[in-house]
């Protein structure tokens, strides 16, 4: 596939990469360190047509790109921690009447006002369940600033595949890094685009969430004589709210089972450095993930030139995680470390699918990144 | 021959949850007829409603139809109407979401003056969910939240609206439901935001435990409480005191529309025009 490069940040990238995805449509709120997504949105969507609007709050952000989303666009929002917490109620709504967006959360330090200029991976926990209820998050994590732009594109895609938000989460480092990067061509991104199923049979036989177990609602775009309702109740088949016992059994079991059944077609991993690690006593395996996974890489390459044989798995789908894979590679690899910028956020999904409790870990808080030589100073002191 | 509201009701979600007597009802169907008298097409006009008895509005009538979560009615409308300039937005709040959890979007959809209609159903008091203060409860009443009687001022919904910028403002009294058509004709006629505040008997959760027992108790103490922008006008800032006037209240065609304004941005960066200017506005601070 061709590609081509370009000069730029993983913020502007990841705003480019949701105009070249067919986004028309940004609601937000200014929060560091995400604000450039909404800077650059702003110059590129009138240009296209489409639109952009600082709301009054985060809340009003997500509201009208949920909103927006519902009458048929292509919808953006990008915020921080703190936005997130105010978003979760209203992406709660989009996960239970099946409204596709796209939300990208640049992470900074947390709790509350925590560090808004430094890096973290604090929201990693909130991702999987930013609202109250029942129901499966799809998260992304870019690890380069290539994939600042693909995962955004990923996540259009897989939205309108699933009808349900998408998390991109970049962190502090990744969405401010500037430099080079190798990104597929605007041709392809367009061609790659799957646009979500519609009905086009007669209204009265339109039933918009009326589907099988493990398939999303299917929503016609509004104003164009299909009309239906939209709730964030639990409801029924035409979208009208509805208490009965099976209907809301059936709904919150689809939600979680639209996700599940159909992970091959979200999971997506990098195995660095994996190739020729066997078992044998001595190897180690790191697992990282965001701009904490380019330490990672430097740091394996210096274990590498020190005769320590080490390989990086790195999650790019974050949820649902990789739980398969990731048994596969720690049942097969006795030293494993995780190294994130919290504390055990993703250390315990490793521990819950790896089925053990002596992972390794390395973390920091404090708002800096980790370096290289620490990950190498770590692996040397605990293997 | 009487009128058939067949046409624009989900005739399968009838009867409605509303309590009998209620005035939500009246407003339905005085808003059924505001579009139908406008002969605006159920397939372009999308209805948002937020949460509590209002919210249910959205649910009985058969246009394109969204139930918000509390107080967000104003938010999606505006990502609908933006992505959809050409088509009718509506907004159905309560007093709750309006003017409480929401105020920050009332205030801020009228201030870019989108052309959305926000139909506001003031019934002085959380109705749904059991007795609530309300921001509109009047001192002194009796609610659930306080027994002792309420002492938190109210606040006028229609006098924000003004304050902040809404292009159109008007009130009624579902007692008046000829008049309360009229004023969503002339709101869904009016481009820009227009916020219409429609009076509700709420004689359930409100009456009961403020001598107003029927819906008629209540009708009537809403009736004693309003009066015409005329008369009102007319009156001393004594005589004033504790009525609320009806009627179109702010009425502002010259003013820009956001949608509109937007197109200029959309235009500058098409390279069709030049950049905003100061110039560009009459009223710029």
């Amino acid at each position: 596939m061709a590609t081509r490069e370009v000069i730029s940040t993983g913020n502007e990238l990841s705003a480019i990469a949701a105009v070249d995805a067919g986004c028309t449509f940004f609601g937000g709120y200014p929060l560091t360190p995400s604000s450039e997504v909404m800077h650059v949105v702003s110059d590129l969507l009138p240009k296209v047509g489409g639109t952009s609007i600082q709301m009054e709050d985060e809340i009003a952000g997500i509201c009208c790109v949920i909103g927006a989303a519902m009458s048929g666009v292509r919808a953006l929002t990008a915020t921080s921690g703190p936005g997130m917490s105010l978003k979760a109620e209203n992406l709660g709504l989009a996960q239970m009447a099946e409204v596709p967006l796209v939300c990208v959360n640049v992470m900074r330090g947390g709790p509350s006002t925590g560090l808004p200029t430094r890096v973290s991976q604090g929201d990693i926990k909130q991702a999987s369940n930013p609202s109250h209820g029942d129901y499966r998050s799809i998260t992304l994590c870019a690890g380069s600033l290539a994939e600042c732009y693909t995962e955004t594109v990923r996540a259009f895609n897989l939205a309108d595949r699933f009808m349900q938000p998408v998390i991109v989460l970049l962190d502090e480092t990744i969405g401010h890094m500037h430099g080079k990067a190798d990104l597929p061509t605007v041709e392809d991104v367009k061609a790659g685009i799957v646009p979500r199923k519609t009905f086009d049979g007669p209204a009265d036989e339109y039933h918009p969430y009326e589907c099988g177990p493990t398939e999303p609602a299917t929503l016609n775009p509004m104003f164009e004589g299909y009309r239906y309702h939209y709730t964030g109740l639990h409801h029924d088949k035409n979208g009208f709210p509805t208490e009965e016992i099976e209907t809301c059994r059936k709904l919150i079991q689809r939600l979680e089972d639209k996700v599940m059944a159909h992970q091959d077609e979200i999971e997506l991993n990098e195995e660095f450095m994996c190739d020729d690690l066997t078992g044998e006593d001595g190897e180690v395996l790191i697992i990282a993930y965001g701009s904490v996974s380019l330490a990672a890489k430097e740091a394996i390459r210096h274990l590498r030139a020190d005769g320590i044989k080490a390989g990086l798995f790195r999650p790019i789908t974050i949820w649902p995680s990789p739980a398969k894979r990731i048994k596969e590679m720690t049942d097969k690899i006795k030293n494993v470390l995780c190294v994130e910028l919290n504390i055990r956020q993703y250390t315990e999904e490793i521990e819950r699918a790896s089925s053990r409790l002596d992972i390794e870990g390395l973390y920091k808080v404090n708002g800096r990144p980790i370096s290289p030589n620490e990950i190498v100073s770590k692996v040397k002191e605990v293997f | 021959m009487a009128f058939n509201y067949d046409q624009y009701l989900r005739l399968e979600k009838m009867p409605t949850l509303w309590c009998w007597g209620c005035g939500d009802g009246v407003i339905l169907k005085s808003f059924i007829r505001a579009v139908d008298k406008l002969g605006i097409s159920q397939d372009d006009m999308c209805v948002v409603s937020g949460i509590g008895c209002s919210g249910r509005f959205s649910s009985y009538v058969d246009f394109n139809t969204v139930h918000t979560t509390h107080g967000r009615t104003v938010a999606y409308a505006t990502g609908i109407k933006l992505a959809n300039p050409d088509k009718h937005v509506v907004c159905v709040a309560g007093d709750g979401d309006a003017l409480a959890i929401g105020g920050n979007h009332t205030i801020h959809g009228c201030r870019r003056n989108i052309d959305i209609t926000m139909i506001v159903i003031q019934n002085f008091i959380y109705g749904l969910t059991n007795s609530q203060t309300s921001p509109t409860t009047p001192q002194g009443m009796w609610t659930v939240t306080q027994k002792a009687g309420n002492i938190d001022p109210t606040f006028d919904g229609c006098e924000l609206a003004i304050a902040a910028g809404a292009s159109f403002v008007g009130r009624e009294n579902v007692t008046a439901p000829k008049k309360l058509e009229k004023l969503f004709v002339q709101a869904l006629e009016h481009k820009g935001f227009a916020y219409v505040e429609a009076l509700s008997n709420c004689h359930i959760n409100l009456g009961r435990k403020n001598k107003m027992n029927s819906a008629m108790a209540n009708l009537d103490w809403i009736d004693s409480i309003t009066v015409s922008k005329r008369k009102y006008d007319a009156m001393t800032e004594e005589e004033q005191l504790n009525l609320l006037p009806t009627g179109i209240l702010k009425q502002d065609t010259v003013v820009r529309e956001y949608c509109d304004m937007y197109q200029d941005i959309i235009d500058v960066h098409q390279g069709k025009r030049g950049k905003i200017t100061q110039d560009d506005f009459v009223k710029k601070i």
